[in-house]
């Protein structure tokens, strides 16, 4: 079996869909939002070392070049990630998707499901496919968390297994989106159209913040896209924050409750009947 | 100053509270119960405690009456004529809750109050039924003003029960305590779940493992008082707690706690339920006298003896003290544990209990929650406070596995993140693995709500903060909170976090 590298699994999760899950956070991503508030599961370790001096727990240490993790000794006082220049970070556990299961399985019977996240996930297909697999056969409902960049219709063995998506519409202008993320989001708008029509979406979010987001117009293509759809599909609509940001994004303000207002009338004028204002 | 004058010039007790006060009193003056010594000792060393149920046994500890019967035929003794309106079915209710004697002078069960309300409340908007359910409720609030009362939902869902439940978030009421008797064959997810969001406003309603614990009467069972499982038309003729905290101060060590304290002193404690049993069979003449009994709201039949246990985690503690293993940390101790409550299973399965029918001739063991006095004595078979493991799953798996040899009530309290009120469903989840395993009975409150969860009971921390500064207060179980909640840290209980 194939391992990838995990940043965290959490055994009790409430706000990565429905009911009580665990949830799998897969380390590196594609593209880099500038409101990540993440960022440290962007990229892999460049083993520059520099996370090593600064760790005050002395958990982090160099074995042939490479930086190593000691789980036992690190208080998890998250410093190595805040000094980390490469968003990245040194806690990484390279498993199988059968060493995750086991992790899993600790959980049962309190939880529903498992939902994958990262990072993106969907940089590891194969390794998702094994996983929700194992999971399906306890009877677990299996989740996706997805930035929605990598074409899902090309695997359609993940989809047999994959209950549902929770996807990110980022913003829905070419040029926007090129600017919050540095990639494009053409796949996106495919996999919006065709995870509607498998019914394989759990919620749409998008984090709004105005000036980089163009959330106004992401509601009205999602709208157009999914069309007679639109009512029954969960919206989220989550107010940007900059807690855990790094960059220029990271001075940036909350946008007012009065513009989160104005954008659930939007949806709501738009036929969505399922909106969440986070 | 002499008990009696002390209690009289209180100026901390209310009116009633005197009352009740000066009748124990005078019960306590009476010397009819036949005590060998050795029982003496160990209730003098604190390893056996009668819970103040007083000298004399005048009435049952927990009435739990046949209300649907009452509602169904009215009560002659009472010149009530069956309910026709929910109007006339609430002032019936309240007639007689008034009329239902216990340990502490209140009705301590108020029936399924759901299914009671469900066929009266047909013609009537959900905003009439709920004008009139807050009169009613804040009518028992202020009338029984001892939280030590329970009302029943469920485990099927019904418009009264989503009412009632609407209700409690707006009322935050200490009294009754709420139960929903849960069971998701039955009980519809959205039921359920509307039962937790509301615990996580106002501590109620606990949620009790109904397909468990619906098995351990031939009969129909209700919830009354703090968590206790009981049979409907009949209760609960005592409730003595062997406090093994205690006991296991007195062994030399691990061996001889396990076979010859444990085993005098259950034999001890047994020969004293019975007496207290025979005396309010026998002598008082609480079952020839009661319109209860005599109407078939309650019969002799339906009563069971409830052998208390408590401060296991201490017991083990103590015993394996040259060791350092703790209760709910180290397999070695959880171990000891297990046998303490296999060998009192044991033992109640072969002592003989007198006037015992509805539980062949045998007493029923129930995880007894505390007293105001307890000091080092953690409830029941829990986990001490501050000592709760990591995991909520792991602390749930723990719950269950001590919960499995209690028959009359056990349970477990934890204070819960707000964000929980995000998501009920995945509360939901948690509380269906946790019965899944065999936990029995579970109760949630937002760790900053007013009203929080002593040891079984609700008591408004608002209102502990009156009698800590010498007011007086209106239900009598903020007395026995208010040390409770001190004594025993309960405001470092761990928050769940979901």
């Amino acid at each position: 079996m194939i391992k990838v590298p995990v940043n965290k699994i959490i055994p009790l999760s409430i706000v990565d869909g429905p009911g009580n899950r665990t949830s799998i956070f897969l380390q590196a991503c594609n593209i880099h939002c500038g409101y990540c508030h993440n960022p440290e599961t962007q990229n892999m370790c460049i083993n520059c070392g520099i996370c090593v001096n600064e760790c005050p727990a002395k958990a982090l240490y160099v074995e042939n070049k490479e930086v190593k993790w000691n789980p036992s000794k690190c208080v998890q006082c998250d410093h190595c990630i805040d000094v980390c220049p490469n968003h990245a970070s040194p806690k990484i556990s390279w498993m199988t998707a059968e060493e995750v299961f086991e992790e899993v399985q600790k959980n049962i019977p309190f939880i529903r499901g498992i939902t994958v996240s990262g990072g993106e996930c969907m940089l590891r297909p194969d390794f998702l496919t094994e996983l929700f697999t194992l999971a399906k056969k306890e009877g677990l409902s299996c989740l996706v968390d997805s930035n929605g960049t990598i074409d899902f219709e090309q695997y359609p063995e993940l989809m047999q297994v994959c209950d549902k998506v929770m996807l990110d519409v980022k913003s829905w202008d070419l040029d926007v989106y090129r600017k919050l993320t540095g990639f494009g989001n053409e796949i996106v708008k495919k996999n919006l159209s065709y995870l509607a029509k498998q019914n394989k979406i759990e919620e749409l979010r998008v984090v709004c913040l105005p000036e980089k987001v163009d959330a106004e117009a992401v509601l009205d293509g999602i709208a157009d896209t999914l069309q007679e759809k639109t009512k029954e599909m969960k919206l989220k609509l989550i107010a940007f924050r900059n807690f855990g940001v790094k960059g220029s994004f990271s001075t940036l303000s909350s946008p007012t409750l009065e513009y989160m207002d104005q954008l659930r009338k939007k949806a709501e004028s738009l036929g969505f009947e399922k909106i969440v204002v986070t | 100053m002499n008990q009696v004058l002390e209690t009289i010039t209180s100026k901390a007790l209310t009116y009633e509270q005197k009352v009740l006060s000066l009748a124990h009193a005078a019960e306590d003056t009476q010397d009819v119960l036949e005590i060998p010594e050795r029982t003496k000792y160990f209730m003098e060393k604190g390893a056996i405690n009668n819970l103040f149920e007083g000298n004399a046994p005048y009435r049952p500890r927990y009435i739990m009456p046949d209300y649907e019967k009452y509602v169904k035929n009215g009560s002659e003794f009472l010149g009530v004529e069956p309910p026709q309106t929910f109007d006339e079915l609430l002032t019936s209710l309240q007639i007689i809750y008034h009329h239902v004697p216990s340990i502490t002078s209140f009705p301590v069960y108020l029936g399924n109050l759901d299914k009671l309300m469900d066929p009266f409340i047909t013609d009537l908007s959900d905003e009439e039924v709920k004008k009139k359910l807050k009169l009613f409720l804040n009518f028992l609030d202020r009338t029984i003003t001892d939280s030590f009362c329970h009302a029943n939902l469920g485990p099927e869902d019904s418009r009264a029960g989503k009412l009632i439940l609407e209700v409690e978030r707006e009322l935050q009421n200490a009294v009754p305590n709420f139960t929903i008797k849960y069971d998701p064959e039955i009980t519809p997810d959205s039921y359920a779940e509307a039962a937790v969001y509301t615990s996580l406003f106002c501590a109620n309603p606990a949620i009790c493992n109904h397909k468990l614990n619906s098995q351990v009467y031939p009969t129909d069972y209700g919830i009354s008082s703090c968590y206790n499982i009981l049979p409907i038309g009949g209760g609960a003729f005592t409730l003595t707690r062997l406090t093994l905290t205690e006991l296991a101060k007195l062994a030399e060590s691990k061996e001889h706690f396990l076979n010859d304290l444990l085993p005098e002193c259950m034999e001890a404690m047994g020969n004293y339920m019975n007496e207290r049993v025979r005396f309010l069979v026998e002598e008082s003449g609480f079952f020839e006298s009661s319109f209860l009994v005599k109407e078939g709201l309650i019969s002799l039949d339906n009563f069971v003896g409830m052998y208390g246990i408590t401060g296991l985690a201490e017991c083990v503690n103590t015993l394996l003290k040259d060791s350092g293993k703790r209760y709910g940390h180290d397999s070695e101790a959880d171990d000891l544990a297990e046998e303490i409550m296999n060998r009192i299973d044991q033992f109640l399965g072969e002592f003989k209990a007198v006037h015992s029918k509805i539980s062949n001739g045998r007493f029923m063991s129930h995880a007894q929650v505390g007293l105001d006095s307890d000091f080092g004595i953690t409830s029941g078979v829990r986990i001490p406070v501050g000592e709760e493991p990591n995991s909520f799953y792991d602390h749930l798996r723990h719950s269950a596995r001590f919960h499995k040899t209690i028959k009359t009530g056990v349970g477990d309290i934890f204070s819960m993140e707000t964000t929980a009120r995000n998501n009920p469903a995945a509360v939901v989840d948690i509380v269906k693995g946790a019965f899944q395993l065999g936990v029995k009975y579970l109760s949630f409150y937002e760790k900053n709500e007013d009203l929080v969860r002593i040891t079984g009971y609700l008591v408004k921390r608002s209102e502990m903060e009156k009698y800590r500064n010498g007011e007086a207060v209106i239900q009598n179980t903020t007395q026995l909170g208010a040390p409770n909640y001190d004594n025993n840290r309960l405001a470092e209980r761990k928050v769940r976090t979901v």
